[in-house]
């Protein structure tokens, strides 16, 4: 099995995708800055959905969208996967309104006279 | 092929990118270098095919996401150091409580 | 030094979960079944140029339903944290400054044309690469910028509140329609399909994406406003 083999096999998509969630992943365990840990948490989300996407990923295809009626015969051919598509855009909206909730949450907190750092609020857990 | 190698390039910014908004100090650079981070993504949805994803990861992603982290930080008068450990001052009428 | 040895043993395990999608799955080499029955028979059930519409709106449209009620949900929820009554009084003290004149000229010739934009991406969603949750993105920027452009104001929260109910009360009246008047909940062919590629074709498609569409950009514009401050 030689090395341009080994390399054709790897998803570019998936490999890159998964680089960002595992950087993402370390950002939200190393880091006690409330705001970073927002930052890493929005980072890790991007990450995912590259991951999904990559399943669709087919070599050479285009978009699926049709122009005409004569494209409907060959769409299956020449277009990629399209239920991947519907499912990461619905999750990219879901990620925006998750983000913005974590950070009123972060404000509420910082204003109610809290410390940005995450080891000062210890105590909360059970 | 030529795609393939275009998007393990935008791969490896986007890598960089995520690995700056980790490491640095200051979380302005932090919030912009995340705001990279979609945008270098929604180039890769769309050398992979997908316009709708891109479009939308692009308005969201590098748009709103950013603006809301910079509203969040200006209301809660975070200063740009990481490190710094403040807390905020309590007005004297009290903040409202759990009533 | 515990917890950083703990770190590199949670990191490493997730890059284990994740190497077979990276590796052994490798590059798919033709669509899957149910992803060719949904590229055949897209043209011929609802005549949509545009498939992952056809999937977001019809197919898959129990999906869309609950996400639009997540996005409710989560907009709620910053609207209930970040009320004046329960922050106290502002923390700036009223200070604000006034915006640029750059800014205030921009929003002022931008602001039309973003809303034209955002209404022409959700409209022909069925035909380009585009649709509701582009469209609304694209025009609770255009109320952004009005938000930075003249930092004293903000939004008209009654109106915002009745353009998001009455989008989903049509949304679901839409899909109610498609019970009585086509084969199913949510079923595009409540209206006449019409020809691929024409503006009126797809039956209800269009009509769900534009009130998905003002949905989703009113649910943005509120929570963009919560998080600005000076609510009551």
């Amino acid at each position: 099995m030689n090395i341009l083999e080994l390399l054709g096999r790897i998803n570019p998509v998936a490999a890159s995708g998964s680089v960002v969630v595992l950087v993402g992943l370390w950002g939200v365990l190393a880091r006690p800055n409330l705001f970073k840990i927002a930052i890493a948490f929005s980072i890790m989300e991007t990450g995912v959905n590259l991951v999904i996407l990559s399943v669709g990923y087919i070599r050479g295809r285009t978009a699926p969208i049709l122009d005409s009626a004569a494209d409907a015969e060959t769409a299956v051919r020449t277009m990629t996967d399209p239920v991947p598509q519907a499912l990461v855009l619905t999750a990219i909206v879901i990620g925006l309104a998750v983000t913005a909730l974590m950070l009123s949450y972060v404000v509420r907190l910082k204003t109610a006279g809290g410390c940005s750092s995450v080891e000062a609020h210890g105590d909360e857990k059970w | 092929m030529a795609i393939d190698i275009a998007i393990s390039i935008s791969g490896v910014l986007m890598i960089a990118a995520a690995i700056g908004a980790v490491l640095t100090r200051s979380l302005l650079v932090s919030i912009i270098l995340s705001g990279g981070v979609s945008l270098i993504a929604s180039l890769v949805f769309l050398l992979m095919g997908a316009p709708d994803v891109a479009m939308t990861e692009a308005a969201i992603g590098s748009g709103l996401t950013t603006i809301v982290f910079l509203y969040a930080m200006a209301r809660s008068k975070q200063t740009d150091d990481e490190d710094a450990d403040e807390r905020m001052e309590i007005t004297s009428e009290g903040s409202g409580g759990a009533s | 030094m515990m917890r950083k040895v703990l770190v590199v043993l949670a990191v490493l395990g997730f890059a284990l979960a994740l190497l077979p999608l990276a590796y052994e799955a490798g590059v798919a080499g033709k669509p899957g079944d149910l992803a060719s029955a949904y590229l055949d028979r897209s043209p011929k059930d609802f005549a949509a140029a545009n498939v992952v519409t056809a999937i977001v709106v019809s197919y898959r449209g129990f999906d869309t339903l609950g996400e639009v009620a997540v996005l409710f949900a989560a907009t709620a929820g910053v609207g209930a944290l970040l009320t004046r009554k329960r922050m106290g009084p502002s923390a700036t003290g009223g200070k604000r400054t006034e915006s640029t004149e750059i800014l205030r000229t921009a929003a002022g010739l931008l602001t039309g044309l973003l809303v034209m934009f955002g209404a022409y991406i959700f409209l022909h969603g069925h035909l380009t690469p585009g649709g509701g949750f582009q469209g609304g993105v694209v025009i609770a920027t255009a109320v952004l910028l009005n938000l930075l452009a003249a930092p004293r104001s903000h939004l008209a929260h009654g109106a915002v509140t009745v353009v998001e109910s009455l989008s989903g009360a049509v949304y679901v009246a839409l899909g109610l329609l498609g019970i009585y008047l086509a084969r199913g909940f949510l079923d595009p062919r409540a209206l006449p399909i019409g020809k691929i590629g024409a503006l009126a074709s797809a039956g209800t498609i269009p009509l769900i994406y534009s009130v998905i569409g003002l949905k989703v950009g009113a649910e943005l514009s509120a929570i963009l406003d919560a998080l600005k401050g000076d609510r009551e």
